[in-house]
């Protein structure tokens, strides 16, 4: 008797491959849409990159913008965003920043500002990052990315070998940009810790592609007939159960974070999300495509004269 | 047959084990404290002790434990309100030689706290707390340096008889001389007063000069000084404030990270760390007159033109009878007349000047300006340092004094705050907040609750779906899975990380990624056996084969994590830290954990089908 509980398993192989056409199309406008938002609307950066001051307070009752409004309009702080977070109770100030006055003691003001309408209004968070520190904020955050990809352009390629290592860099890249590119196009804040879930979806999408270039990788020693497209699609097809139930878990987690997370990781776990599930597809599609446009084939991933037959040869 | 050295089974009950002793102490919880210490670092007698509790006793608040410590009392309380009143009253009722700090102190049991294994530490973001990152304007400090080398070349050269004039000029001394004969001469004092700066000379027609430079070296000297100066005054400003285990540390070149958990006034901690006030005692210039010098503009030879906080016009003589920096003590009360003040104690040089000031000047005014340096931003955005005075009191002096005076003419909150800052010392160089982060305790507590909320649920949804879909085998990675997140705490509690809000995030995917190990293994084993392996021969080669593929995954995952900590901040670096020893443990609890257990289980009998 087979396992009760194999809704994976498949009868016949899909064609992934055989499809690629219609994925690299989708791709290719999905990441043009990026690069286009990105350049002409960009990203809705938070203060952690533009500098400026944050407060978030809470109030006993439901709070009243539009009173907080004309309250902080008065004090000549007309430019501040206000908006609630989360709650009802709960509002969140942002006070771009100023070339004239002096940033230092903004939150205090807004705060003695707010206390003048309500006694009652509790401080829950300040945050002032002065521009300086946000711009260098915002170039240590790409030189992240960057050095990340190049890192990891260097162990794959140690690993296995080149057209892969370009191969899954693409893939990560993509990823990225398009992560990128739907906080761009629904102007989603951008914050640090989305540069961080950014940075962890890098992992997340490689270790999905390392998976399966491994699994090409064995296929490729062993059967050493048929092309390399169908050799690949035969792995991506035996690693399709993994790959799914993998992504399921993290997306189950990342959904009880999403729900229970708070409102501080709303913008996090929504990062994540888009992250698994564009970094599923691309481990399938993007980097494989790439791998094989490059024309990967059997003899890149032969080991130079070694014995391959212990490798269990069980067909 | 699949069996398992013993070594390795014991590794493992030995890892989970101990991970769950070090674990155990974060299960209780914290109290609110009140740490009472004495200014001068002797300790606290059984008497003191008794008389704190007494106090505490009749004032009706109720106190858990009085626990001594060798430099300290440790009150604990059951609630944050009794904590604040005993505070409050304990502030009034003891000498000020004490020191008093708001704490939480773990509830751990006796015989834990004696193998030395403390809670994890939370960050500021779980805790509430304030975060700021100042800047050290450490050219304030070289300018001034060169400003003093330029006096003391120019008052040199006038002693030897030589025609000149020295000024600072970007950071370097420029002396032009009016003979060029004297350039021979004029350099040879020159290196001999100061033979650490660079000289380079010229003539030019029938005058000379000569540029001395700060070296590098002493250019980098200057400004490390500057740094570690800054945050020498930063800790006892910070042990002023009261804050239990603050954190004040350099980072990179010339800038401090202060962190202060548990701070209930992030405003009165950002004035009093920021502030470059101090005061000057100068008799007034009580024979001109101070309104024609204001409306003139100019004062007369040997005065200053400054204002009193309503603006009205003093003229101060310029030689200085003692500053901020001679004061060995300052304390706020109140005069006479019941006006807010600060009692101040002149150390032994300011006080004999003192003394023979009031000697000489008996019935006349002396005047106390408080001098603030601030950073503005100019028409260009760009930042100018501005040095703020005010005349803060003129008083009579009505009898002769040294060492122990008042100074009067301030509110009760700026008086406490002049008194603190002038006990805890005057800043080397001003500095200036670049960032702040300040999250109150109410967030704090809400973080920890959603936090624990989001990966109890993502942990009961994860072990559903598995155990349901592998059946047995699912059922051991739940057991995995536990036991990795035993030994996640158990890292974090030795190593004392502090846990942050994306720390929490980072552990809650680290249950996601450390299935994909058992994922991979599991699928691989269905699949060996679909090719018509034995059970035991599939359970061997699908852990041996999927070895390789989840270290491979790892790694690069690890990588990731590497390249986060490097250039990450602050909260980026915790959500590093706890992915990668998520990633770390997963590798031990998903491998070697459940290889163990699923030997234990399946290895001894034969089997003709897995509950897989």
């Amino acid at each position: 008797m087979g396992p009760v509980m194999e809704m994976l398993r498949l009868r016949r192989e899909i064609d992934f491959f055989g499809r690629r056409r219609i994925a690299t199309v989708l791709s290719l406008f999905l990441i043009a849409v990026s690069i286009a938002s990105l350049s002409f609307r960009g990203l809705n950066l938070g203060i952690d990159f533009t500098g400026g001051v944050l407060l978030e307070v809470g109030y006993t009752q439901d709070a009243n913008l539009a009173e907080i409004r004309s309250l902080l309009a008065q004090e000549g702080y007309g430019d501040a965003q206000v908006q609630n977070f989360g709650a009802a109770r709960d509002v969140l100030i942002r006070v771009p920043p100023s070339e004239s006055v002096d940033a230092q003691s903004i939150g205090e003001e807004l705060l003695a500002a707010l206390r003048a309408g309500d006694e009652q209004v509790q401080l829950r968070r300040v945050e002032f990052v002065g521009p300086q520190v946000g711009q260098e904020l915002t170039e240590r955050g790409g030189l992240a990315v960057l050095f990340a990809l190049v890192m990891i352009l260097l162990y794959v390629m140690f690993r296995f070998q080149w057209k892969f290592a370009v191969g899954s860099v693409a893939a990560l890249a993509h990823d990225v940009v398009i992560i990128l590119g739907i906080f761009s196009v629904f102007q989603l804040p951008f914050d640090l810790t989305i540069l961080a879930a950014a940075l962890a979806v890098i992992g997340y999408s490689l270790n999905d592609t390392i998976v399966v270039f491994d699994r090409i990788r064995e296929n490729f020693r062993r059967i050493r007939t048929g092309d390399a497209q169908a050799i690949m699609n035969t792995s991506v097809n035996q690693m399709l159960g993994r790959t799914i139930i993998t992504s399921l878990t993290t997306l189950l987690v990342l959904a009880a974070l999403f729900l229970w997370g708070g409102e501080a990781l709303k913008g996090f776990s929504s990062a994540l999300i888009i992250g698994v599930i564009v970094g599923t597809y691309s481990s399938i599609y993007v980097a494989g495509n790439t791998a094989l446009a490059l024309k990967a084939g059997t003899a890149d991933l032969l080991p130079p004269k070694k014995e391959t037959g212990n490798d269990g040869a069980v067909t | 047959m699949n069996r398992y050295p013993l070594w390795k089974n014991l590794l493992v009950l030995i890892a989970v084990v101990g991970g769950g002793l070090i674990a155990l102490p974060n299960i209780y919880g914290d109290d609110p404290a009140v740490l009472v210490s004495r200014q001068d670092q002797g300790g606290i007698s059984e008497v003191e002790a008794d008389a704190t509790r007494r106090a505490l006793a009749s004032a009706g608040i109720e106190v858990l434990g009085v626990r001594q410590r060798p430099d300290s009392l440790l009150v604990r309380f059951d609630s944050v309100e009794s904590q604040l009143s005993a505070r409050d009253l304990l502030t009034e009722q003891l000498d000020p030689g004490y020191l008093l700090a708001l704490d939480l102190v773990p509830r751990t049991p006796d015989w834990i706290a004696a193998l030395g294994l403390k809670p994890m530490s939370l960050g500021l973001d779980l805790q509430g707390g304030v975060h700021f990152l100042f800047e050290v304007d450490t050219e304030s400090v070289v300018t001034k340096r060169v400003e003093s080398y330029a006096d003391d070349f120019s008052r040199r050269l006038r002693e030897e008889g030589i025609r000149r004039t020295a000024r600072a000029l970007d950071g370097a001394v420029r002396v032009e001389l009016r003979r060029r004969e004297d350039l021979g001469p004029a350099e040879g004092l020159l290196a001999e007063i100061e033979p650490d700066l660079e000289y380079d000379s010229g003539v030019d027609g029938e005058a000379a000069w000569i540029t001395a430079t700060l070296g590098e070296a002493r250019l980098r000297e200057l400004r490390d000084n500057a740094v570690s100066k800054n945050i020498t005054i930063l800790r006892n400003r910070v042990n002023e404030l009261g804050v239990a285990e603050p954190l004040v540390q350099r980072q990179g070149l010339g800038r401090i990270v202060v962190q202060l958990p548990g701070v209930q006034d992030p405003a009165q901690a950002s004035r009093i760390l920021g502030s470059t006030a101090t005061v000057e005692f100068r008799m007034t210039c009580y024979d001109e007159n101070a309104a024609e010098a204001d409306r003139l503009g100019r004062a007369p030879i040997g005065c200053e033109l400054q204002y009193d906080a309503s603006g009205r016009p003093i003229l101060l003589r310029r030689a200085v009878i003692a500053d901020g920096g001679q004061l060995v003590d300052a304390r706020q009360g109140f005069d006479e007349n019941g006006q807010p003040a600060v009692h101040v104690n002149l150390a032994s040089r300011g006080a004999d000047a003192m003394l023979e000031a009031t000697q000489e000047n008996l019935n006349r005014p002396m005047g106390v300006l408080f001098i603030e340096t601030k950073r503005e931003l100019d028409e260009q955005g760009e930042p100018v340092i501005r040095e703020e005075k005010t005349v803060i009191s003129d008083a009579i002096i009505r009898g002769v004094f040294s060492s122990r005076f008042q100074i009067t003419g301030l509110n009760v909150v700026e008086a406490r705050d002049l008194a603190l800052l002038l006990r805890a010392g005057a800043l080397e160089a001003p500095i200036f907040k670049v960032e702040e982060r300040t999250v109150g305790p109410s967030l704090g507590q809400d973080n920890i609750d959603q936090g624990r909320r989001a990966i109890i649920a993502g942990l009961l949804l994860v072990v559903l779906f598995i155990s349901v879909y592998y059946r047995v085998f699912g059922m051991i990675a739940t057991l995995a899975l536990g036991a990795n997140m035993v030994l996640i705490v158990a890292l974090l509690s030795l190593l004392q990380a502090a846990l942050t809000l994306p720390g929490i995030a980072g552990i809650v995917l680290t249950v996601g990624m450390a299935v994909d190990a058992n994922v991979l293994i599991f699928e691989r084993i269905r699949e060996e056996l679909r090719n018509g392996n034995s059970p035991q021969a599939s359970i061997r080669s699908g852990y041996d084969k999927a070895l390789v593929t989840i270290a491979d995954a790892n790694i690069t995952t690890l990588i990731a994590a590497l390249v986060l900590f490097v250039f990450g901040t602050g909260p980026i670096k915790g959500f590093a830290v706890t992915l990668s020893l998520g990633i770390l443990m997963s590798m031990f609890t998903a491998i070697v954990g459940t290889r163990s257990l699923v030997n234990l289980i399946y290895g001894r009998r034969r089997l003709s089908r897995l509950a897989l």
